[in-house]
């Protein structure tokens, strides 16, 4: 097996007596789109800054293609970063600031200007070689600051929630270009983002973090569909998290019991060994979630085993255009949020009204 | 939106008159020596007329050779007093600044600033006592060496002024990109500190210039300053040709610090972006 592009192992970083990442273990592999993704603070500028060689671990190793890479400073690293802030040199042009690397490696005059032009062209800036960063808007600033640290051809690219400054627009067109560069260029990418739809619609794999830990890894549909624990079923996406316990368990099927006394099938994390009894939680996305005409349903609370069904009160409606999103009331204490597309004669539902809810996939968490 | 009655200074009685008692004050007498050097008159109260005889005289008199020397020892000593200390202020600031916490970094900042503070005639004494005790021969070398000392904490300020305002990427940027430490200085951070460095540079250059106290103290006999030489030449009276010699000082002081104010000025937006 070819060695990871990057290994990290039992790293740790304290500043002082702040624990800033707790221990991290995970492999990027090679030729990749790896995403470092969860809420503000959670270590993962400090863990790119580990990776660059800005700061040193405070325990653990970090490998770079089999290569320990710990006593290596940063220009001797074959990594470059797209900086959060770009950080361009504001006294060199555009031009300029894109042979930087180059000219440091010792390239000639010509192999830097060739590559330089073709960087140019790549992040579409021709009519701006010749400016100073200050000249250029937000999202110019942001590819000078991606040909710069592309052009050197590193082997893991690093960058840093680069599309946080840009509007909305833009970024949605950002994030396809970056995806194509990378399919394009071969080069490792590590990503990182606080943004849960970036992550899920450019990524490979994801790495999500919270308190400078790793909570989940996985591709997007695994960590939304199959979210690890409360944290990061509640961070990717609307979740409904409902207290549950194990009744029955068959493998990774497992039926639980709701408050007010429902039975629902739900699916565990094949890493999660839970027992009859366990408490936890069940995570159910509101899109998962239809309301069914309530003659379908055969009173009481579920089919002998086939445990979908729940009733529920219907406390509020948002009506969103394409969907409408119900609100209700499954017991005193638990509400659920229903997502339904506005296509089918649903009926008009009165606030009040008992209702009929079949849940289509739902997630025990065990934490 | 009731920004009309907002407060305004300029509402008080009496503010514009105030005003212009305090720039008269401050200004008066400069006006009056300014005036006075094109005087046609050697009474220096009385007004004879338009004319450059002072400054003829300034260039070409019996005290023309002694000025020309002393013009001569200033302009060398501030140059090379301002080059060095701004030198040893950029290195400073470089440490203070990037160096992270060390042990006795906030003393280090006091000692390199307090001697702004401290009065400048105990400098003087302190200065004279120190260079006759380890036996430096009093001169234009003494002189220098004084200048030099006492100018870095005026280049220190402007200088670490602008390196704060720098962020630490721009360097880890260059480090990044495979600069090694001294190339990152060199390429990067040495660029875009200019400004302060050349601010810095001035301002040493400028009070330099004008030190009078320190030289006068420890310049030995026979070697002037153009302070000190203002000054002896006044102890014999004042001549309108010292007029003419303070108002060409003067001039070349605000062309001076203009353009100290203009360089810290011009990109101080782009430092960051
Ligand atoms: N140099 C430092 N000194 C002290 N604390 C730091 C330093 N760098 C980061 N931290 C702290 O470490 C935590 C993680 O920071 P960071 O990695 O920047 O988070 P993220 O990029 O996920 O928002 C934050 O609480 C931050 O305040
Ligand atoms: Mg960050």
């Amino acid at each position: 097996m070819p060695d990871a592009a990057v290994s990290i192992r039992g790293v740790k970083k304290n500043f002082g007596s702040f624990v800033a990442i707790r221990e991290l273990s995970f492999e990027i592999r090679d030729n990749e789109f790896f995403t470092l993704l969860g809420p503000s603070g959670c270590g993962k500028t400090t863990l790119l800054r580990l990776i660059a060689g800005f700061e040193s671990t405070t325990d653990g190793e970090i490998f770079l293609y089999g290569e320990e890479i710990e006593k290596l400073p940063p220009d001797k690293r074959p990594i470059n970063t797209v900086f959060q802030s770009y950080a361009l040199f504001p006294h060199m042009t555009v031009a300029e600031n894109i042979g930087f690397g180059l000219r440091m490696l010792g390239w000639n005059a010509t192999d830097i200007n060739n590559r330089v032009e073709q960087m140019i062209t790549t992040v579409k800036l021709d009519e701006f070689s010749h400016r100073k960063p200050a000249q250029l808007s937000g999202g110019q600033q942001q590819r000078v600051a991606l040909a710069r640290a592309m052009a050197p051809q590193p082997r893991v690219l690093l960058l840093d929630e680069p599309l946080s400054a840009l509007d909305l627009k833009l970024r949605q067109q950002m994030r396809a270009e970056l995806k194509a560069l990378q399919k394009e260029t071969g080069i490792t990418f590590i990503f990182v983002t606080h943004d849960q739809e970036e992550a899920l619609t450019m990524s490979d794999r994801i790495a999500v973090m919270s308190a400078g830990e790793l909570q989940q890894l996985g591709t997007a549909t695994q960590i939304y569909e199959e979210p690890a624990n409360r944290f990061v079923a509640n961070f990717i996406g609307e979740t409904n998290l409902i207290d549950a316990t194990i009744h029955s368990v068959n493998g990774q099927q497992v039926v639980c019991e709701l408050p007010g006394g429902f039975l629902l099938d739900a699916r565990i994390d094949n890493s999660t060994a839970v027992n009859t009894g366990a408490q936890g939680a069940v995570s159910i996305r509101p899109e998962r979630l239809s309301i069914v005409a309530p003659d379908t349903s055969q009173q009481p609370t579920n089919h002998q085993g086939d445990h979908s069904l729940l009733n529920a009160t219907l406390i509020d409606t948002t009506y969103l255009g394409t969907d409408t999103i119900y609100s209700l009331k499954l017991t005193e204490d638990h509400n659920l949020s229903v997502r339904v597309q506005n296509n089918n004669a649903l009926g008009s539902k009165a606030i009040g009204d008992t209702v009929t809810v079949c849940v289509e996939a739902a997630q025990f968490l065990a934490q | 939106m009731g920004q009309k009655h907002r407060f305004n200074v300029r509402h008080y009685t009496g503010f514009s008159f105030m005003t212009i008692v305090c720039l008269l004050i401050l200004y008066l007498p400069l006006l009056v020596v300014l005036v006075y050097s094109f005087n046609d008159s050697l009474s220096i109260t009385r007004w004879g007329g338009f004319s450059l005889r002072w400054y003829t005289e300034l260039f070409t008199g019996v005290e023309s050779a002694k000025f020309k020397q002393a013009a001569f020892n200033s302009l060398t000593i501030a140059l090379s007093a301002g080059v060095v200390a701004t030198l040893f202020a950029t290195a400073a600031a470089i440490g203070m600044v990037r160096g992270g916490h060390f042990r006795g970094k906030t003393l280090s900042f006091g000692l390199i600033s307090i001697p702004i503070m401290v009065p400048e005639i105990v400098t003087a004494v302190a200065t004279l006592i120190f260079f006759t005790s380890i036996g430096i021969k009093l001169g234009y070398a003494s002189i220098l060496l004084a200048h030099i000392v006492f100018c870095i904490p005026f280049a220190y300020l402007p200088i670490a002024a602008r390196l704060q305002g720098i962020e630490s990427s721009f360097e880890e940027a260059a480090q990044d990109l495979y600069a090694s430490r001294w190339q990152a200085f060199r390429y990067v951070l040495m660029p875009m500190m200019a400004p302060g460095i050349l601010s810095g540079f001035l301002l040493a250059f400028i009070i330099s210039l004008d030190d009078f106290i320190i030289t006068n103290f420890i310049k030995g006999a026979g070697v002037e300053t153009l302070p000190t030489a203002i000054f002896g030449a006044v102890k014999q009276g004042i001549k309108p040709n010292i007029m003419a010699l303070s108002t060409l000082m003067l001039l070349f002081s605000i062309v001076i610090v203009t353009l100290s104010y203009l360089i810290g000025r011009s990109d101080s937006s782009k430092a960051t972006h």
